[in-house]
């Protein structure tokens, strides 16, 4: 290496992009249309949740334990890999789960994305989400309200892969004995939620 | 099929890199347009990419056709490099307006490419060849290209720049 080549490695340059242009990254590609999956990241009691939306609605609600890189590069291959970090879109979903976790709301008016899930599946996250505040019904009950009522394991199973917990209430979903079942985001985190409600288990 | 990370994953890995090609290539005043261009450009082509192999050396090459149109622009306007930003841009930009830099910019495109990638950040000539579109011996020869014309007007350089 000579003298100008080893200049031409001093040369200083900027650390980076400033935040302001990758702040204007995001907003223009969300004014021209190219992010199809848009994510933030929210604190909650239960630890920092992952909340994502398609241009249609929320569509996905993770937490830590799901690992939340996992659960991107999920909806990379399922929905579009066309994601990017646009809070923007996630305002509503955050002031709303905000709000519920503060005891100042007891149900959600969002607009939902279940394009994750199909058929029975999706029967019994509808099923569910009908489920009022401080409600629990048991995986038999759902089962038969998505019209199967011998199809508890497939309920259970469907509970587990729900895309948006919390949101939509698989929590209030418990065994018929009473049990806790089992849950997406870990058992002390129904527990939790429960107990949020006014139940205890 | 093909499974392509998040595109966020993919700019979180190489923005920095990605923002300092530019930052070397077409100096301060376009970088950060230049820098958007290049991401909502990368953005609207993503998903029709056949495989997520080279994702760098790919950003890099839109990030060259960036670069281009802003070296034609320039030309166009018969404006030379010396439009310079405000004082605040500056301090920011340590040694992005050197004198070394503007020789640098006023190579020929693939030339300024490659000896940019190569010298300024350190690109192998595996992934140099794939931003460049070429082989990599023609990635050799390039770069070699550009620091024999750098050499050629390093008077030029020393001088103003110790001035």
């Amino acid at each position: 290496m000579d003298d100008l080549e080893h200049e031409l490695k001093a040369q200083r340059l900027p650390s980076g992009p400033p935040h302001d242009t990758l702040a204007g990254v995001t907003e223009r590609a969300e004014r021209e249309g190219l992010v199809d999956v848009a994510y933030t990241t929210v604190d909650s009691p239960m630890g920092e949740l992952l909340l994502a939306a398609t241009p249609i609605g929320l569509a996905r609600v993770a937490y830590p334990i799901n690992g939340h890189d996992a659960v991107l590069a999920d909806l990379a291959r399922r929905l579009s890999p066309r994601v990017l970090e646009a809070p923007a879109r996630l305002d509503r979903a955050r002031r709303e789960l905000d709000e519920y976790f503060e005891g100042r709301r007891r149900e959600f008016e969002l607009t939902l994305d279940l394009s994750l899930t199909k058929g029975f599946s999706r029967r019994v996250l509808d099923a569910t989400a009908a489920i009022g505040f401080g409600e629990q019904l048991s995986y038999r009950d759902v089962a038969r309200a998505a019209g199967s009522e011998r199809a508890v394991r497939a309920a259970g199973n469907a509970l587990g892969a729900n895309p948006v917990p919390v949101v939509v209430p698989c929590h209030r979903v418990l065994r018929s004995g009473g049990g806790l079942g089992g849950y997406t985001g870990g058992l002390d985190n129904k527990r939790f939620l429960l107990g949020l409600e006014g139940l205890t288990v | 099929m093909t499974v392509l990370p998040p595109f966020q994953a993919v700019l979180d890995e190489h923005r920095v890199d990605v923002y300092r090609y530019l930052a070397a290539s077409v100096g301060p005043v376009d970088a950060d347009d230049c820098f958007q261009e290049t991401c909502l450009a990368a953005l609207r082509a993503y998903p029709r990419l056949r495989h997520a192999r080279h994702l760098r050396a790919w950003l890099f090459r839109i990030a060259e056709c960036k670069a281009i149109d802003v070296h034609r622009g320039r030309a166009r306007r018969e404006l030379p490099t010396d439009d310079l930003p405000d004082r605040g841009a500056e301090e920011a930009w340590p040694d992005s307006q050197s004198a070394l830099f503007e020789q640098v910019r006023l190579l020929p495109d693939k030339q300024r490419a490659a000896v940019v990638l190569r010298c300024v950040l350190d690109t192998p000539y595996s992934e140099l060849a794939h931003a460049l579109d070429c082989s990599e011996p023609a990635a050799r020869r390039s770069v070699h290209e550009g620091l024999t014309k750098l050499r050629e007007g390093a008077h030029r350089w020393t001088t103003s720049s110790t001035s």
